[in-house]
């Protein structure tokens, strides 16, 4: 009899547990979403657009220069569209550049900063904010409501993004993790935080357009070198150097990967 | 120097939808910094917004306000073009003011 009882309670509880189950997908699906929306609607990043704007034309460093001369590859000084065709090769440096590189380059040769000084700062942190995500975030928004177009018709562009292939499926490093075991699936997270599959044209393609982005867990502007170093720490592997081979060569793989993606820049990302 | 405000005012009727976005680091005076000393007290004391001239807000701020603070407030009586001032002033005496003007309902 009692174990008749038991085995009925058990039913019972099995039936609680399924029920209680139930609601829990649409709740996780998207937890974080009311704030996300809220940040979307008045971005924080907008600031770090007014304050890159205003570095950008500012007369600074030792050569008293502004950037409005640097050539993100459309031109001396033509931003529009600019971003959307980055990573690309360029004839002055013989590299494939992305954003920042490009940023580091004027700095360094229109104005005459210390390279090394800007690399330290290249993030921000609570006790200081960073010019290149500032400039970062206003070049890119020069873009916003254009289609990513790279196009890889110089061969060394091919070459970064076949690199950058290469890197995005190789495992490597203490854990044996490529970017793929994160990012090669649907519904793959780390602990609340939904990881995009990019694999998938369309979610790819939400990631690509929407660096820089405002992150409110670090109440900064994050550009995509950030979102690689930080990566590359989750991994374990050696720190990513700012603006190396590796970033660019995988930043050309994902921008190309997301090609057609309507740039909208700053995002917002937790 | 303090970095331009952000602000934003739509009509919906006759009902302004005022949005300010201010950039200021909000120290708590509790964070330590790299080196391990405290992050002085800075925060924003004092927040005005006037209608036309006349204050329609006067906030009082503490340090619990967070980074990068967010206001929002609906003025009535609103009309497409009415300017529309913020003005702040943190504990160290710094302070911004932006205007704009209300832009007419879409």
């Amino acid at each position: 009899m009692p174990i008749t009882r038991v085995g009925f309670a058990t039913i019972l509880l099995a039936c609680l547990a399924a029920w209680g189950a139930a609601p829990a997908p649409a709740q996780s699906d998207d937890p974080l979403g009311v704030g996300r929306k809220m940040l979307a609607e008045d971005n924080p990043g907008e600031l770090w657009v007014l304050r890159g704007e205003r570095l950008f034309r500012e007369q600074r460093g030792p050569k008293q220069a502004s950037l409005e001369q640097c050539d993100f590859g459309m031109g001396s000084g033509k931003l529009e569209g600019a971003f959307a065709r980055l990573p690309r090769y360029f004839s002055d440096s013989g590299k494939v550049e992305d954003m920042e590189s490009r940023l580091l380059k004027c700095m360094a040769e229109l104005q005459g900063l210390d390279r090394g000084a800007i690399i330290q700062t290249r993030f921000s942190n609570l006790d200081r904010a960073s010019d290149m995500e500032a400039l970062a975030t206003f070049v890119a928004s020069r873009s916003n409501g254009m289609k990513m177009d790279v196009r890889l018709e110089h061969p060394r562009e091919r070459e970064m993004y076949k690199a950058g292939e290469y890197l995005f499926f190789r495992r490597t490093g203490p854990t044996d993790f490529a970017c793929v075991s994160c990012h090669g699936e649907d519904g793959k997270r780390i602990r609340l935080q939904d990881l995009p599959n990019m694999t998938e044209r369309k979610q790819i393609q939400a990631v690509v357009a929407g660096w820089p982005a405002y992150r409110g867990t670090h109440s900064t502007v994050r550009t995509m070198q950030h979102r690689l170093y930080d990566c590359n720490w989750q991994m374990r592997l050696p720190d990513l150097g700012f603006t190396s081979d590796v970033s660019i060569a995988l930043t050309s793989y994902l921008n190309y990967q997301g090609n057609g993606a309507v740039i909208q820049v700053p995002g917002v990302r937790r | 120097m303090a970095d331009p405000m952000k602000i934003r005012a739509t009509l919906q009727g006759d009902v302004a939808d005022v949005r300010i976005l201010m950039l200021h680091p909000m120290e708590t005076g509790q964070r330590r910094d790299a080196k391990g000393e405290i992050v002085q007290l800075h925060f924003i004391q004092s927040v005005v917004v006037t209608h036309n001239g006349k204050t329609v807000l006067d906030a009082q701020w503490s340090q619990a306000v967070s980074r990068n603070p967010f206001l929002g407030l609906r003025i009535k009586g609103a009309k497409a073009g009415d300017r529309i001032s913020v003005t702040w002033v943190d504990n160290k005496g710094d302070k911004r003011t932006d205007e704009i003007t209300v832009a007419p309902a879409s």
